[in-house]
């Protein structure tokens, strides 16, 4: 593998202060609670369906349970204390969430814990053992059909808003190629409180992530994966307000990558800092425990940034997120780290730059699958030269050692991908792994060349930054206000969910955290 | 287009055709996929379809199966039709292109306060790319953002804001102008959207109603008035032209006595 020589000094240095600048969102996230923290804790416990006469029937009992909590004795307890108080010696879980539906469930936080506590215990670790099995399977599957030949794996999106005609568009792209489907969210669902239930058929651009589509998706990947003698894997989006409740979900229906970023959500979608950052916690926590590869998203600062001027952005970003992954109990292996070829080709020696990115990367992180993001913002209707740059990524994807390759579009901006548009990508993503997938074998820069200044630029910068984020009080969450990432500021009392977020009473008790923290000690 | 009769040598005037290498040959190349399996029937229907596009004689020069059930072909040849370039009807751009010390100079003698703008994604649509490019201090194709405008104050909201926080936003801060960018199109989204965001504003505000812009890449800048907006604009609107279509539609011509 070809990797530049990076200043060991300053690596260390950059890692010193990631952790520093993210050591007070720890302890913020330690610290509270929230109401899809909550509703999570219910999910592993087995609470499903909706409640049938609220609104169109799409309010989900483990919201109308944890409101219900709330409402009477408070969030700062976790619900697990009040809930199986209230189920007492056999009550069911279901019977109470109807309960509160009637109106006639009464919460109360009980003077002896014990009992409470040891039945919450025992209902959650149902789920913890369906999240463990289903990473043991997956482990068998793996060995039984095989890993993808080679490095990067090939990812594929699909997105038509119905379930089932995403079935077999995800089965035809993994017959053509495809290591890893992505099925992209509706656009609104990042900012839903709740989420919804069962197989859908109408989503915007995207299909929401439900449980049972989760189910679906994953039963017919298994299918098509057995058959082409290949483990094809299913990814999904842990982000936005309900990021612990999905990656539950996603545990328990055994998907296993997930988008899942410490940030995105409050820079790109207005969602509270302190409700991201607990649930961020969580969600991760959970990905750790179920052998699931998080992708985080940096690509995405790219996209409204310069990619030269801010290029040591992402790799500020990817340092926060390691830090706060290993924090949560996640491995090297289940990193994802996101960047994204998105240089203005119009720059000279734009993809020698790119290399110099890419390279500073997979020089930070060795060990991380990286996620390699196609051309987007330079994408510009001409598909023919679109088609180009896709090849140049794809390039640079295979001489820089990237783990993870999202194919890219040449119909980018133009229309959702054609059933053609997907298989000319994937004749370019075949034709230059085949063609030069090796090449990063001859392939080393010169030390004090162009490609090796230029990372060490970038990782000079990021320092520079982190130096600034680490400095602030509240390290992270007030440097996002004071809109240290460029692009937006972000108080951390504004932005949608604040209402969700608890800060813990002594007492509080959460069966998963505890359960999740157990075997990670 | 009709059909012409004649197409030997269309006239050196208003009338022209395709070019590939040689005036007049009409040469045109196209893609497409049939639902139909890789063979010598596959071909032949392509063959149909490109000649009922007018392009005759046809030929089909490359197609592959994708899949069992589906075959993609490029195709060649010329077609039939001619192009009148006298017929043809562009909007033409009614107002002067300034530059953002023009834009700055026009507001401040002749508004005498600041521009207010504001800027939004509406609906479940999170692409903030467009507006982005036209607000931000960074801008888009080499042209700084509204943001950059010393004269304009300009409030980003982001994305997914709803239709009545938008309105109230707007009243709240006394907008001048209201800028909002849709990219997803799925369904139509982008133009149920819009009406939605004019008819709020007709209902909540009247005639004090502000000047409504929407853009993104899949609008067509002759829709406005039928969108009940003031202005649309289309792909690859810079900043500049959006600044100057404001101060032509918002900025008095003469001085204030």
């Amino acid at each position: 593998m070809s990797v530049l020589e990076l200043d060991g000094e300053l690596v260390r240095r950059a890692r010193e202060l990631a952790a520093r600048a993210a050591a007070p969102v720890v302890d913020l996230a330690r610290t509270h609670t929230t109401v899809s923290v909550e509703r999570a804790v219910l999910r592993l416990a087995g609470l499903t369906g909706t409640d049938p006469v609220l609104g169109d029937g799409e309010v989900p009992w483990v919201n109308r349970v944890v409101d219900a909590v709330r409402e009477q004795v408070g969030l700062e307890h976790g619900v697990a204390l009040p809930v199986w108080h209230a189920l007492g010696r056999d009550g069911s879980l279901q019977e109470l969430a109807e309960q509160v539906g009637a109106g006639t469930a009464r919460f109360s936080i009980p003077a002896d814990p014990e009992p409470a506590r040891l039945a919450a215990r025992a209902a959650v670790a149902t789920g913890m053992a369906r999240i463990d099995a289903n990473r043991a399977r997956r482990d068998e599957l793996v060995a039984l059909h095989g890993d993808p030949p080679r490095r990067p794996w090939i990812y594929l999106i699909v997105a038509t808003g119905d379930i089932y005609e995403d079935i077999p568009q995800a089965q035809a792209a993994a017959r053509a190629g495809a290591d890893v489907i992505a099925v992209i969210r509706s656009t609104g669902q990042s900012l839903l409180d709740y989420v919804p239930e069962g197989a859908t058929r109408t989503g915007y651009a995207g299909t929401y992530a439900t449980g049972e589509n989760f189910r679906l998706m994953r039963a017919a990947l298994d299918d098509v994966s057995a058959e082409l003698g290949r483990y094809v894997r299913l990814t999904n989006y842990a982000s936005g307000l309900c990021m612990p409740e999905i990656a539950v979900l996603a545990g328990l229906e055994r998907l296993d990558m997930m988008l899942n970023d410490a940030m995105y959500g409050i820079l790109f979608r207005d969602i509270n800092p302190r409700r991201t950052f607990v649930d961020q916690r969580f969600s991760r926590m959970v990905h750790a425990r179920a052998g699931i590869i998080i992708n985080t998203g940096e690509d995405n600062y790219l996209t409204t940034a310069d990619a030269v001027d801010e290029a040591h952005t992402v790799t500020v970003s990817q340092l926060l997120n390691e830090t706060l992954a290993h924090e949560a109990g996640l491995a090297d292996w289940q990193l994802g780290l996101g960047h994204a070829f998105e240089i203005n080709p119009a720059v000279p020696e734009s993809f020698r730059l790119e290399l110099a990115h890419a390279l500073l990367a997979r020089g930070l992180f060795p060990d991380a699958p990286l996620k390699w993001m196609p051309p987007t913002k330079h994408m510009t209707g001409d598909v023919f030269g679109g088609y180009l740059l896709d090849g140049f990524f794809n390039l640079a994807g295979a001489l820089t050692g990237q783990g993870i390759l999202l194919v890219g579009m040449m119909t980018e901006a133009v229309v959702t991908p054609w059933l053609s548009d997907r298989d000319l990508a994937l004749r370019n993503v075949r034709y230059v792994l085949e063609a030069a997938g090796n090449l990063h074998e001859d392939f080393a820069p010169r030390r004090g060349g162009f490609i090796d200044r230029r990372a060490h630029t970038v990782l000079t910068e990021a320092v520079q930054l982190l130096e600034r984020i680490a400095d602030h009080p509240q390290g992270l969450i007030q440097a996002i206000a004071d809109g240290t990432f460029g692009i937006t500021k972000r108080s951390p009392d504004g932005g949608k969910g604040l209402d969700g977020v608890a800060r813990l009473a002594a007492g509080a008790y959460n069966p998963a955290l505890e359960l999740m923290e157990r075997v990670d000690a | 287009m009709p059909e012409n009769g004649h197409v030997g040598h269309p006239g050196p005037g208003s009338v022209v055709r395709p070019y590939g290498d040689t005036t007049g040959d009409g040469m045109v190349q196209t893609s497409f996929t049939l639902p139909v399996p890789p063979g010598p029937r596959a071909e032949g229907a392509a063959l149909q379809l490109a000649n009922k596009m007018g392009i005759e004689p046809a030929m089909v020069v490359h197609s592959h199966g994708i899949g069992e059930q589906f075959t993609f072909f490029v195709v060649y040849g010329s077609v039939r039709h001619l192009v009148d370039l006298d017929a043809v009807q562009v909007e033409e751009r009614a107002y002067p292109l300034l530059s953002p010390g023009e834009v700055n100079a026009a507001i401040k003698s002749r508004l005498r306060r600041s521009l207010v703008v504001l800027g939004a994604c509406i609906g479940t649509d999170a692409h903030t790319v467009g507006i982005d490019a036209i607000l931000n201090l960074k801008g888009f194709a080499g042209e700084k953002g509204l943001e950059y405008y010393r004269e304009m104050q300009v409030a980003n909201l982001g994305a997914q804001v709803s239709v009545p926080e938008l309105v109230h936003a707007a009243r709240a801060r006394r907008a001048d102008a209201v800028l909002v960018s849709q990219v997803v199109t799925q369904k139509d989204a982008h133009l149920r959207n819009t009406r939605e965001l004019a008819g709020a504003f007709r209902e909540a505000m009247g005639e004090e109603r502000p000047l409504l812009v929407v853009g993104g890449p899949r609008f067509d800048p002759a829709m406005a008035a039928e969108l009940g907006v003031d202005k649309v604009f289309g792909r690859g609107t810079t900043p500049g032209e959006v600044a100057s279509y404001l101060v032509h539609a918002l900025v008095p011509t003469e001085e204030p006595a």
